[in-house]
């Protein structure tokens, strides 16, 4: 047992409990705590797999924007207090039977497809390659990227506006 | 040694997870959180997918997936506040305003 197979199975267990805790809880607020800790246990998936850079962006955008963002949400739209902030879930059978459906064709094609390939060498530092690639062959999306976010800020800006 | 099977087993996992959210939350924050498991998922795919054929492109598709998803969500949460100043809920069944 190597400390990466360990490393595996804890995040591994970590983040399946933490993701089926986010979709049962029937607490939205603490659904939204789980993913925080779901998200930062794909951060850890990211780490066994040599991206510290992937790591850190997971912390700074999921981890820290997207949760604070969906607290802010549910703050605005639940009262805190009281019953409102439980809510039910639906078709409880019905979702159980499609998602397991789902898993079971993936895995299906898991099985069938030639997978077990040998882990390479990691090839020097993987932080500086992301960033000459960003500037070099993907440097138009990474250009579109932020054409998008800006598109997405004045579009939030002008849905979330308060009435004039 | 953790081969490659395993991750995408996983992924394959926390993807399921995150449709059954999808299918079966009526909140519509609710909704969105189930759509942010299914994301991470397909983020892990390609990093493993990246990490075993040497192949950098996955994670760069990564940073565009998380950045892109960034923006999905705060527009998204705008919709949800907008619908709900409107028609002071959130829930998906209740929102049926374009049924026929």
């Amino acid at each position: 047992m190597t400390v990466e197979t360990v490393g595996f199975w804890v995040v591994a267990t970590v983040l399946l409990a933490s993701s089926l805790a986010v979709v049962l809880t029937p607490n939205l607020f603490h659904a939204v705590l789980y993913l925080a800790a779901a998200l930062v246990a794909t951060g850890a998936i990211f780490l066994l797999l040599d991206q510290p850079f992937l790591f850190a962006v997971q912390l700074l955008l999921y981890a820290g924007g997207v949760v604070t963002i969906v607290v802010f949400a549910i703050m605005l739209t639940e009262r805190l207090v009281g019953e409102r902030i439980r809510q039910t879930s639906r078709h409880l059978i019905n979702g159980a039977i499609v998602s397991a459906a789902v898993f079971a064709g993936i895995a299906g094609f898991l099985l069938r497809a030639p997978l077990a390939m040998p882990r390479p060498e990691q090839a020097g530092d993987a932080t500086a390659s992301i960033g000459r690639a960003l500037v070099g062959p993907f440097a138009v999306t990474f250009e579109l990227l932020g054409v998008l976010l800006v598109t997405a800020l004045i579009g939030a800006l002008y849905f979330a506006r308060g009435e004039e | 040694m953790i081969g490659l099977s395993s991750y995408l087993v996983l992924a394959a996992l926390v993807f399921s997870i995150g449709l059954f959210g999808v299918l079966t939350r009526r909140n519509a924050v609710g909704i969105l959180l189930g759509i942010e498991l299914m994301l991470n998922a397909v983020n892990i795919n390609l990093v493993a997918f990246a990490r075993f054929h040497g192949d950098l492109t996955g994670v760069i598709f990564t940073l565009f997936t998380i950045s892109i998803t960034v923006a999905e969500v705060a527009v998204g949460l705008a919709i949800v506040i907008a619908i709900f100043r409107v028609r002071r809920t959130v829930e998906a069944d209740r929102l049926d305003l374009l049924r026929g």
